[in-house]
């Protein structure tokens, strides 16, 4: 993520030691060009930046406000009704938590499991290696509309359709192709030395493992990590897929549950309401974001580098 | 050290190869049967029908539509996805002039990377519900509240049957450029100053340096950027579910392949035709994919 701010030795040959009028030129038409960058930038982070603004400040009008005042005109008052009506009557609170939970568990075993197959397939030889690294890695091509139905039938046949065990599990399994693709990559990349001195010392293979290799790993780990979890708490598709039947609205998560606010009829009187709830999921994203922006760019771009 | 080899490796693979047999591999496996099948979910015994369920497929029209909206999105959505990227990250990385021979990158350029950046960590399901509300037709909606101020009168984002796409295509886009600003900032980064220096020794202006040396040692990350946005043009399923009218209209001018596999699987139990649609979605993305990659291989420039 490095921009080019190399302040190495190289000669400056265009310096403003000579102050010709071509340098004075090119100095000029730079200003030019350097202005219309700004303005260029400016409007697109606006265009970002405009909604989201446009949101919060909704989410303190009232609905009347909402349709007779400007877009950008701050509230007449600044009231929490609508965050209380949006976290309870609206189930904001139990979707953020469902959430929260969902995500916690399913990035914590795709992590674990998927580093163990990573390990193994990345450092050790065997019948049936490459075999495997295949197919996982093969996840990689199809599209998970392919599995829909027939997903829907295995969780409902193990008894798992509607549950958080088989949303889970479904994650974990869905994220295992990147993250074994990826680990294994980084597994084969560990120099063999600390290993090898680590066996000397009589240490088991699943000691190593733990105590050696996963520690050496982490700057990996941690990229995957971030990856994984933005990748689940987003993911949309699978739980309107698994997380249907009676009873499954007190189990959805926050994608879901908002989407259905927004969509359902019924609730339509309410918009402040929703941008209450839209305002709650967007403010954790922003706070987390600013202060790891760092690791949350190279490790969602971590994909696409590789 | 050959002591406990195979039960260690047979321990640490086998809850990860179970797990991804019987959710991923079974279910991809699956798949591609019950296209052949005109199972509806309740009947135990279920006959094969060959290929009718793709004959009756080629001949539905929703289908076309559908496959019509995804060339459309093809298109645009990584053209102007990359062209916009491509256009903010060579400001940001080249924009600032030179100094001693050497391009820099406009002030700020961190901030606003890291502002671009964020819709990516957005939802998309959330980001459709953002826009439902930007878009909205009537003075509650940021675009519209907006014209209502200037006097110009509502534009029907969604409902339009000729606006409508477009609407959710500039959402998606919206939401992708950041990312790719990100990345081909990455890859400029890495691209040596000293062959910007030369260039500009030689007298090249901004256009050529960008066009004759940016672009040529960027194009694997182009690459890959195309064939991300092109899987992503094939899904749009959040958006459209969430954000269109009466889910894929106005009058199915919205729908995609995503959409119709999920409405014919749960609301109308049609397992093997869903199924069916699923397995053309498959082959249409993976000839996208390797179409793509072998189209545009370029030998790659050793730095």
């Amino acid at each position: 993520m490095t921009t080019t701010k190399t302040d190495g030795p190289a000669a400056s040959y265009t310096g403003s030691r000579h102050a010709t009028p071509a340098t004075q030129r090119e100095k000029k038409e730079i200003k030019l060009f350097s202005g219309f960058a700004h303005v260029a930038l400016a409007v697109w982070g606006l265009l970002v930046i405009a909604p989201l603004i446009w949101v919060i400040l909704a989410s303190f009008k009232s609905n009347a406000e909402i349709f007779t005042q400007a877009p950008f005109s701050l509230p007449s008052k600044i009231s929490f009704e609508t965050y209380k009506t949006a976290w309870t009557e609206a189930h904001v609170g139990r979707y953020f938590l469902n959430s929260v939970f969902v995500v916690a568990l399913s990035t914590a075993g795709t992590m674990l499991l998927g580093s163990m197959a990573a390990y193994v397939l990345a450092r050790y030889k065997f019948v049936g290696n490459r075999f495997i690294y295949y197919l996982f890695v093969s996840g990689l091509a199809f599209p998970v509309f392919l599995a829909l139905v027939p997903l829907f039938l295995i969780l409902q046949n193990l008894g798992l359709l509607n549950t958080y065990t088989g949303l889970i599990l479904v994650y974990i399994a869905y994220s295992l192709p990147f993250t074994v693709f990826f680990m294994t990559a980084f597994f084969k990349t560990l120099p063999n030395q600390i290993a090898e001195a680590a066996i000397v010392d009589g240490a088991s293979h699943t000691r190593l493992f733990f105590q050696v290799m996963l520690p050496m790993a982490k700057s990996g780990l941690v990229s995957i990590t971030i990856f994984n979890i933005v990748g689940q708490w987003n993911q949309y598709l699978l739980p309107v897929a698994i997380m249907q039947g009676a009873g499954a609205q007190e189990k959805w998560v926050l994608t879901q549950g908002i989407a259905n606010i927004s969509v359902s009829a019924g609730y339509q009187a309410n918009w402040a309401a929703l941008f209450a709830a839209l305002t709650l999921s967007i403010l954790p994203m922003i706070i987390v974001y600013a202060f790891f922006q760092r690791q949350i760019q190279s490790g969602l771009t971590a994909g696409a580098t590789k | 050290m050959k002591h406990g080899r195979y039960p260690f490796i047979i321990g640490f693979l086998i809850v990860p190869v179970a797990i991804y047999g019987t959710f991923v591999i079974a279910a991809y496996v699956q798949a591609f049967q019950l296209s052949f099948t005109n199972w509806r979910g309740f009947s135990p015994d279920v006959s094969y029908i060959g290929f009718d369920n793709f004959v009756k497929l080629f001949q539905d029209s929703t289908f076309w539509k559908a496959i019509q909206h995804h060339i459309l999105l093809l298109i645009f959505l990584p053209l102007l996805t990359i062209i916009l990227a491509l256009f903010f990250a060579f400001l940001l990385n080249v924009g600032g002039g030179s100094k001693g021979g050497r391009t820099r990158g406009v002030w700020g350029s961190k901030f606003y990377r890291v502002v671009f950046f964020f819709p990516q960590l957005l939802a998309l399901a959330l980001v459709a519900v953002i826009f439902s509300r930007v878009y909205s037709s009537d003075d509650s909606g940021l675009i519209n509240g907006l014209l209502n101020q200037v006097g110009a009168g509502p534009v029907l984002f969604l409902a339009d049957k000729n606006l409508a796409l477009w609407s959710i295509l500039a959402v998606l886009v919206w939401q992708a450029v950041g990312f790719y600003v990100v990345l081909f900032s990455a890859g400029m980064g890495s691209i040596p100053t000293e062959i910007y220096e030369a260039a500009a020794l030689d007298g090249a202006t901004r256009g050529t340096l960008f066009f004759k040396v940016t672009l040529p040692l960027l194009w694997n990350t182009l690459q890959v950027a195309w064939v991300y946005l092109g899987i992503a043009a094939f899904d749009a399923f959040a958006l459209v579910n969430v954000m269109s009218v009466d889910r894929g209209g106005p009058d199915g001018a919205t729908t995609v392949l995503g959409l119709e596999i999920y409405r014919n699987a749960f609301d109308y139990a049609q397992f093997g035709y869903a199924s069916a649609m699923g397995v053309v979605l498959f082959f249409l993305t993976i000839t996208f994919a390797a179409l793509t990659l072998r189209v545009t291989r370029r030998d790659a420039i050793e730095l």
